[in-house]
């Protein structure tokens, strides 16, 4: 089933063309790792598919009213700034804002999302620090964990796993891997291709404006690609632990 | 909700306080159910009116003042600071001494209100949510610069020689003498004004985490926006309109009850709601004790509560300044 | 004295009102713009007959005075420029008392060489205040409410007006003698048998506000009201007659309804 599709989905910035005509979907059970160089457009893609760019062509997010679009994706913007010196369970408990009216109280199913984000994020321990006096890494997963606690079918993330340790890295990995075989969608932009080809279940290239390829890890990681877009060589192995991914040099 | 119970508590004796205390000395509480003689129409007369401007606008200014903080994301930001009270008293001074005032019996809270219009329009549209504390300080010291220079004009051309004299009630604020009349002046404008802001929770709870954040929760930010400028300003217009600019109130009480309540900005609303309306019957006793015959303004004595605390948070934040 | 001045002009609502009452046909040429205006001048009619200033030196002295009247309280700084540039200013002090008023009037008669009408004047004053000064030996009491709440006491002329009319002041059960700033919940206290407020100016103030408060009217209610006429109060000149004579016709009716 299809969670998000995206049809001659254009952009155009302060007269500059960010995006053109891009169309995909995202299906339930995947987890699409979105990849391409600084300036691609990544961020720019999810936020015109979420409405907070104006944008011409059409996406199936938009479609929908404000406030169910709330409970169909959650969104984790690149930028941590968190204004309130809050606690963590209170920080992830904002997740739960489309869920309640406007003076109710949490209820138990609140308190269960909000519980169980914290677990995923292996957060249960931090749950009544100050979030604004935690590290920048620690704030990035409680913003995950608030980002889970929505509750929604779609999880779209920006750069979720920037300035996380390696452990952490791949517990996020593995956290959205997660979803997405528990039957829920997700959506990452990413740097690292090397958790992005071990983790995500398919790949989405941005490039030129555009979508350059969209597919299997190994279909969209060529040789190729790699040089027309980001402009190095990589050695890309399946091993025993798995595929592996490794940039070696920039083409000049 | 123990925090709740506690302010109103508070509340409810500082308002029992505010009708004891006075010039006159102290008064029963019996005199306020009626009887003859000099004591009970001080009661219904000049000290009811002045205990419920005080809870009102005390409402208003705390409630205000969170909403705002909630929307710019700024612990600086208030009413009186931004220069949004600055406005709306020109307007009540323009509805004065235009005659307007005098001819339509809302004319006066009615101009509060166009004047603190466009004083929270311009505020948002200078220093919205991804302005910097320093933009929402400069263009507060602008705004609140120019609607003073414009309400002493207004002032000295007034015909009335006592007008001249009155910039320091505007800029000050006192509920001296007033009458019931002014509570009824002020009621309408401000229910509406507390109805609107107390809408706006679930928007600023999400705002915290930026306004991306806040519009993919299904947040409409034109619709909040639109929510708080008129919020505000109807409470803070009709405010003003009666008892002239009482700063530092809504920068004061929200940063001593955020930690009581987790630092989540919708319940911050009432709380802060309850808070000022505690600090503004306190400060409105206060005046009366230090200076009992004298019209000692309130405003004062709020900045000088306020003031340091304000510097205090300009210190903590200097860094976000730069 | 080298004979009587023969071009006066006065810069002082009070010496005003004083000189049209005892200066010779042609002897004052100008008057002070205050005293054209009725709010605050009992002479208004009179004093729109002449040609105003507004109590600029270089304005009066252009007019080539050989005297010119002003009061204590006048500018300093006028009064000194135009005794530098040899003009003869004389004076007056504003009264306070009937005294006042009887000294003023003989005084004028002096500097402008109308003793005998200043006498005349003087005399019908003296019997028009005996005839009025009859206060009975149980005084009402009076309030004065003023702008901001102030009120005044028996060491002024709007206090020396009340008493004449036989009326006993709040303002002296306070403690105030000159005058001074009375919350309105103690004025509510005293539970005065009149309140005179003063006559509001042209435009609003908050100032003003409180002699509007629903309190204000509520006093006056239960006791007789009088509104001041400030032309006839704000000066010593035989006008404060009339003002008394009113007050004290009110306090008859008081008496009358008792």
């Amino acid at each position: 089933m299809t969670l998000l599709s995206l049809e001659a989905l254009s952009v155009t910035l302060r007269d500059r063309d960010v995006l053109r005509d891009v169309s995909c979907s995202v299906s339930r059970g995947e987890f699409v790792g979105l990849i391409g160089p600084n300036g691609a457009g990544k961020t720019t893609l999810m936020r015109a598919a979420l409405g907070l760019v104006p944008s011409t062509g059409a996406s199936s997010l938009t479609a929908m009213p404000l406030a169910h679009r709330a409970c169909h994706a959650a969104w984790m913007p690149q930028s941590r700034d968190i204004a309130w010196p809050m606690d963590v369970e209170t920080l992830v408990m904002l997740g739960r804002v489309p869920h309640l009216s406007a003076a109710a109280r949490p209820s138990a199913a609140d308190r269960a999302a909000v519980d169980a984000a914290l677990d995923r994020m292996q957060m249960q321990d931090m749950r009544h620090r100050t979030v604004t006096r935690l590290s920048g890494g620690e704030q990035a997963r409680a913003l995950i964990a608030r980002t889970l606690a929505q509750g929604t079918p779609l999880v779209m993330a920006d750069e979720p796993i920037a300035g996380l340790d390696p452990a952490h890295q791949i517990a996020t990995m593995q956290v959205f891997a997660d979803l997405a075989t528990e039957g829920r969608g997700v959506i990452a932009s990413l740097h690292d291709l090397g958790l992005a080809v071990r983790h995500c279940t398919r790949l989405v290239l941005l490039g030129n404006g555009g979508i350059h390829a969209d597919g299997a890890p190994a279909d969209v990681l060529t040789p190729e690609n790699l040089r027309d877009i980001f402009g190095i060589t990589a050695w890309f192995g399946d091993t025993d632990n798995g595929p592996v991914f490794q940039p070696l040099e920039v083409i000049r | 909700m123990r925090l709740l119970v506690l302010l109103t508590a508070l509340v409810a004796l500082l308002f029992i306080g505010s009708l004891t205390v006075g010039p006159a000395g102290f008064g029963g509480l019996s005199a306020l159910a009626g009887g003859d003689g000099p004591m009970p129409l001080i009661m219904r007369e000049i000290r009811l009116p002045r205990a419920l401007l005080g809870l009102m606008i005390g409402l208003s200014l705390g409630l205000s003042g969170a909403a705002m903080q909630g929307y710019l994301r700024n612990p600086l930001a208030e009413p009186g600071l931004i220069g949004v009270s600055s406005t709306a008293a020109l307007g009540a001074v323009l509805a004065i001494h235009t005659g307007l005032a005098s001819a339509w019996i809302l004319g006066l809270p009615l101009a509060a209100l166009a004047g603190a219009v466009a004083g929270v329009a311009l505020i948002l549209l200078l220093a919205g949510p991804r302005g910097g504390s320093l933009t929402l300080i400069l263009a507060g010291i602008a705004l609140s610069a120019m609607a003073a220079a414009l309400t002493s004009l207004v002032l000295n051309l007034a015909p009335n020689p006592w007008a001249a004299n009155e910039i320091i009630f505007w800029m000050m604020g006192s509920l001296a003498d007033r009458s019931m009349t002014h509570v009824w002046l002020a009621l309408p404008l401000m229910v509406v004004g507390w109805l609107a802001l107390a809408t706006t929770g679930r928007g600023l709870d999400a705002l915290t985490l930026g306004e991306d954040a806040a519009a993919a929760m299904g947040i409409n930010l034109g619709r909040l926006r639109l929510t708080l400028v008129l919020g505000t300003a109807c409470v803070i217009g009709a405010g003003v309109a009666v008892a002239g600019a009482i700063g530092f109130v809504g920068l004061v009480v929200p940063h001593l009850l955020r930690p009581w309540v987790k630092a989540r900005p919708s319940q911050l609303l009432w709380a802060s709601a309850l808070g000022g309306a505690a600090m503004v019957l306190a400060a409105d006793m206060a005046v009366r004790l230090i200076l009992p015959d004298g019209d000692l303004k309130l405003g004062v004595l709020t900045a000088l509560v306020g003031a340091p605390l304000f510097l205090h948070l300009i210190y903590k934040t200097r860094r976000g300044l730069a | 004295m080298a004979g009587a001045p023969e071009r006066v002009v006065s810069i002082n609502l009070c010496t005003d009102q004083l000189a049209l009452m005892i200066a010779d046909e042609g002897q004052l040429v100008s008057v002070s713009k205050l005293s054209q205006d009725a709010r605050g001048s009992a002479m208004a009619e009179a004093a729109s007959a002449l040609p105003a200033n507004a109590a600029r030196a270089e304005e009066v002295f252009a007019m080539a005075p050989d005297l010119v009247l002003a009061g204590t309280f006048s500018s300093r700084a006028t009064v000194q420029m135009l005794e530098r540039l040899g003009v003869r200013v004389e004076k007056f002090s504003a009264a306070s008392s009937m005294g006042d008023i009887r000294a003023g009037i003989i005084r004028m008669g002096e500097v402008l060489g109308r003793q005998d009408r200043a006498a005349e004047l003087l005399a019908d004053f003296d019997t028009e205040l005996a005839r009025l000064s009859d206060a009975p030996a149980r005084r009402p009491r009076a309030a004065m409410y003023f702008a901001n709440g102030y009120t005044t006491g028996e060491a002024t002329l709007a206090g020396q007006i009340v008493h004449t009319a036989g009326f006993a002041n709040i303002a002296t059960e306070e403690g105030f003698a000159a005058g001074g700033f009375l919350p309105l919940e103690k004025l509510t206290l005293t539970e005065p048998d009149v309140v005179i407020t003063g006559q509001p100016y042209r435009g609003a103030s908050r100032a003003e506000d409180v002699m509007r408060h629903p309190v204000i009217d509520r006093l006056k209610g239960r006791a007789a009201t009088a509104s001041v006429t400030d032309g006839d109060w704000v000066c010593g000149t035989p006008f404060v007659l009339r003002a008394i004579a009113s007050l004290r016709d009110m306090r008859l009716e008081m008496e009358a309804a008792q």
